[in-house]
């Protein structure tokens, strides 16, 4: 018989309120097995755990049951008071009363009944709890980013300088991402790509780090210290080690009329191309839906004038298989389609554009040079209006995001000030509907453009942009003067929304990683853990958690690296204790439980046995690989003959479990 | 093709030539309208409030003798068209409404919106198809530059009358082009006539309507033509000489019915 102890925690007022703390530890003391009972005001604190600890000590307790918040909480810390005072840690169960209980009920006499319930229930469970010893697996001491743009740049460079070394897998011919495209950065106004491209190179030549461009992870499997990924090289048709980036290709190529989506598809671009001057490895790419020579047989210019013989049109897609103790997620965003948003014209005049497309028409190295031209005509611009908050901050019913895509006041306050700084007889408004800027020198910057640059600020949404006779109407409301406004702009520049980049979603499934409604992949947890996945050995980095500007996108992407450095200089894991087992007695051989694995834990092998009449007879039984085995219990489920078990979740603790609630 | 026919008052009184040659085209395509025995005045603009019961029990009548009959109900006029598709969708997606409405009415089997709402327009592109209609013109409109009036009850709410895209439709136009003609697209063509403040600041409409035929003309269009009574009697009455007529019209033209 265990001795056991319950632990009622009031976690302040958030249990306290709806549940009453004292009658669930009285009841629950007068279960079979419990010797001590206590409630106080927070059992995390170290006045709470040392409670724990003196009465396992003093009543010589074997099990404890903690009633208080979800184990993802605080089972760890519980865990722990329990083995320092000397009892196996698997023999400490949670009661989760408060997010399962307090927090979801208002009636405090049924919050109670049902506290009362799940108490009793991890009571039943202890009953036949039994010590757990976890094993060791070994770390993996490289790690895998995927996304090359600043934030898995960041992420590299920091993890390779710890001295672990580094693939980067980037979809695109070159690593860079968003950045490489923007022109000036906020609030301080530098270049980009000054500030850009000198870390593009350190990657460059970091002897740690490896680039896969044009590359996509194709499949991931293992666990945190030991994943193993298939990484598919897509075929650009030239050889990278032969290329020396010369562009004599990108020249002489005769298909010219490809959308360069650098550019946003502003211009045009060849069928063999280096994304920019800048690029990262600077190789050229063939782009087969555009080229001649793979679509008819019939060109091969490139072919001819490569002094390297770099071409190779015969190239396939390869893969690479790669072992990694860590994985970063650094799969970044894009602006959203603008199709749903007509109202602004999007689709009906080349002069209403985005945000994005403004940056590269104000790039020195965009299809204006620098010059800001309307796409139409080539004319300069005498009255721009922008728009903020396209298809962000939207209510449900909406075809855009609920949530504030944060960057764009920002953006759009840069935009407007630098207009009025080159073009100062132009004429700028921007219609918002707060501005938000907070940040260092955030504020500040937002009041010059408006103090010192005179951008027209309006508060109200614009309802339509009709083109007429070459200008742009832009039809709005002034919430504050209360008055509708009538504008003929030359240019309409639209703030759209972000959203994570389509990969993620694909890749979160890959990697068993959790996601939002929004696809923005989740934190561990949202205070205290913001970098990791709730998956072990998965990290975020940028903005595939949630939408960040340039300097919170770095900040993030070194304190993701800190946490990668963190598990990689361990040498051993401690691994899952609650594993899945077979008895080979019962097992039948039927390798259903290896097909549902979702870790490839499982294997089967023969085996000899001694039968009663004393032959011996060879079976087919499976085996666990305890190292690999995450503890789901999808075996357990699956086995038709009850042979596949889990240590700390086995079916007897779980039908009690289900006993105690029904009876 | 038989399809259940809910004309409304208005093509009763007023709009007697848009019902009479709506049917006309329909038979000359080979669509058989049922006028649905016994219909009642769709409610007009009430029904689409949210605390409304009564007022909606007639459009559901008429969606649950379509739903019996087993084909659509097809409607020509846009404001019956916007209230029996949103009262449909009120008793596919709103509780309270479906079940306040099935105790007043009390069917044998009880009503959940399974009946279908096409507009007329909607019906010549999915069923009859414009493709077929470019085969029966017989006096294609050739070298007539039309404008495409949608006003707002054919386009919204969007997500409800699932029509086109509310910002940027092409319904009207691609029906325009298989008539032979010229589609002229302008900004206005979604933009409100003014609607039922006609009743009572005569002013507003006309600002509203003439806005509307001035982008019309500004965009080269000669004619505009449009599926709403009240859409109709307002552009007509805003002083502007651009000549409105119902869709059909051309319809009955171009395929020479006259």
């Amino acid at each position: 018989m265990q001795r056991i102890g319950v632990f009622v925690c009031w976690c302040g007022s958030n249990i306290a309120a709806t549940v009453d703390v004292k009658a669930v530890a009285e009841a629950l003391g007068k279960e079979p097995g419990v010797v001590y009972f206590e409630d106080y005001q927070y059992m995390c604190s170290e006045e709470g755990q040392n409670k724990i600890k003196n009465a396992i000590r003093d009543y010589k307790l074997t099990g404890a049951v903690i009633c208080s918040c979800s184990p993802r909480m605080h089972e760890n810390t519980f865990r722990k008071a329990a083995a320092a005072a000397g009892i196996n840690s698997f023999m400490v169960e949670i009661a989760n009363i408060r997010e399962q209980c307090s927090w979801i009920h208002k009636d405090k006499v049924s919050a109670t009944e049902k506290a009362i319930i799940l108490g009793r229930a991890a009571i039943a469970k202890v009953h036949l709890n039994a010590p757990l010893t976890a094993g060791e697996s070994p770390v993996v001491k490289r790690a895998l980013v995927i996304g090359g743009g600043i934030a898995g740049i960041q992420t590299a460079l920091d993890i390779a300088d710890a001295g672990f070394e580094v693939d980067i897998v980037e979809k695109k011919p070159t690593i860079g991402g968003k950045m490489s495209q923007i022109d000036k950065t906020f609030p301080t106004l530098d270049c980009a790509a000054c500030i850009l491209t000198p870390k593009m190179v350190d990657v460059a030549q970091n002897e740690k780090i490896r680039i896969f461009s044009y590359s996509e992870v194709d499949a991931v499997k293992g666990f945190v210290g030991n994943f193993k990924v298939s990484i598919r090289r897509k075929a650009r048709f030239v050889d990278e080690v032969k290329c020396t980036g010369c562009g004599l290709c990108t020249e002489k190529c005769p298909q010219k009329k490809v959308p360069n989506e650098f550019n946003l598809g502003l211009d045009q671009r060849r069928a063999i191309y280096i994304p920019f001057a800048q690029a990262v490895p600077k190789v050229a790419t063939i782009d087969a839906d555009y080229c001649t020579m793979l679509k008819t047989g019939k060109c091969g210019v490139c072919s001819k004038v490569c002094a390297a013989g770099a071409i190779d049109y015969k190239q396939k897609d390869t893969f690479v298989e790669e072992e990694y103790g860590a994985i970063v997620v650094a799969t970044g965003f894009n602006p959203i389609e603008l199709k749903k948003y007509d109202e602004f014209a999007y689709s009906q005049s080349p002069d209403v554009i985005t945000s994005l497309e403004f940056e590269r028409i104000t790039n020195a190295a965009g299809p204006t040079g620098g010059t800001l031209l309307r796409p139409s005509d080539g004319t300069h611009p005498k009255k721009i209006v922008f728009v903020q908050c396209v298809g962000s901050r939207e209510d449900g019913g909406g075809c855009g995001k609920t949530y504030c895509s944060k960057i764009c006041c920002m953006y759009t306050a840069k935009h407007a000030m630098l207009t009025r700084e080159k073009y100062p007889d132009t004429e700028v408004y921007v219609f918002y509907i707060d501005v938000r800027t907070p940040g260092k020198s955030f504020d500040e910057f937002y009041r010059r453009a408006v103090e010192e640059y005179g951008v027209h600020y309006v508060k109200g949404m614009v309802g339509k942009v009709s083109p007429e006779n070459g200008k742009l109407m832009v039809r709005a409301s002034d919430l504050i003067e209360g008055k509708q406004l009538n504008i003929d702009a030359d240019l309409v520049v639209l703030a759209a929304a972000i959203e994570p980049d389509q990969s993620a979603r694909p890749l979160a499934t890959m990697l068993t990683a959790s996601m939002d409604t929004n696809d923005f992949f989740t934190e561990a947890h949202p205070k205290l853990r913001p970098v990791e996945s709730p998956t072990a050995g998965i990290f975020l980095s940028g903005c595939c958690q949630g939408p960040k500007d340039i300097p919170e996108t770095v900040a993030q992407a070194s304190a993701c690296a800190a946490k990668v450095i963190g598990l990689l200089a361990k040498d051993k894991l401690t691994c899952n204790a609650c594993v899945a087992h077979s008895s080979e007695m019962l097992c039948n051989g039927c390798s259903t439980c290896e097909k549902v694995c979702p870790y490839g834990a499982i294997s089967y092998e023969e085996k000899e046995f001694r039968m009663p009449d004393r032959t011996t007879r060879v079976r087919r039984v499976a085996s666990v690989n305890p190292a690999v085995c995450q503890g789901c219990g999808a075996c357990t489920v699956a086995c038709p003959s009850g042979a596949m078990d889990l240590h700390g979740f086995s079916n007897r603790q779980i039908m009690a479990e289900v006993d105690a609630i029904c009876k | 093709m038989v399809f259940q026919y809910y004309p409304g008052c208005t093509l009763k009184t007023r709009a007697k030539e848009l019902d009479r040659k709506a049917r006309l085209c329909a038979e000359a395509l080979g669509v058989q309208l049922e006028e649905i025995k016994d219909w009642q005045c769709c409610g007009g603009c009430y029904p689409v409030a949210k605390d409304e019961i009564a007022t909606k029990l007639s459009a559901v009548r008429a969606m649950m003798a379509a739903k019996d009959a087993g084909t659509p109900v097809v409607t020509v006029c846009s404001a019956c068209h916007n209230v029996l598709k949103r009262t449909n969708h009120d008793m596919q997606t709103d509780e309270v409404i479906r079940d306040r409405v099935n105790r007043y009415l009390k069917p044998d089997v009880p009503y959940a919106g399974e009946g279908e709402v096409l507009h007329f327009l909607e019906m010549l592109r999915d069923k009859v198809g414009f493709d077929t209609i470019r085969e029966k013109v017989k006096n294609p409109l050739t070298g007539r530059k039309i404008g495409a009036y949608y006003g707002c009850l054919l386009l919204r709410p969007g997500k409800v009358m699932a029509f086109d895209d509310p910002e940027n439709p092409s319904i009207m136009e691609d029906f325009i082009t298989a008539l032979g003609a010229e589609a002229v697209r302008y900004p206005y063509r979604n933009e409100c006539c003014g609607a039922y403040l006609a009743l009572e600041d005569q002013a507003i409409t006309k600002k509203k309507s003439s806005a509307v035929l001035h982008s019309a003309k500004c965009a080269g269009a000669q004619e505009v033509i449009t599926a709403c009574p009240l859409c109709l009697y307002n552009l007509q009455k805003c002083g502007d000489d651009l000549p409105v007529v119902y869709f059909t019209e051309l319809l009955f033209e171009a395929l020479g019915l006259e």
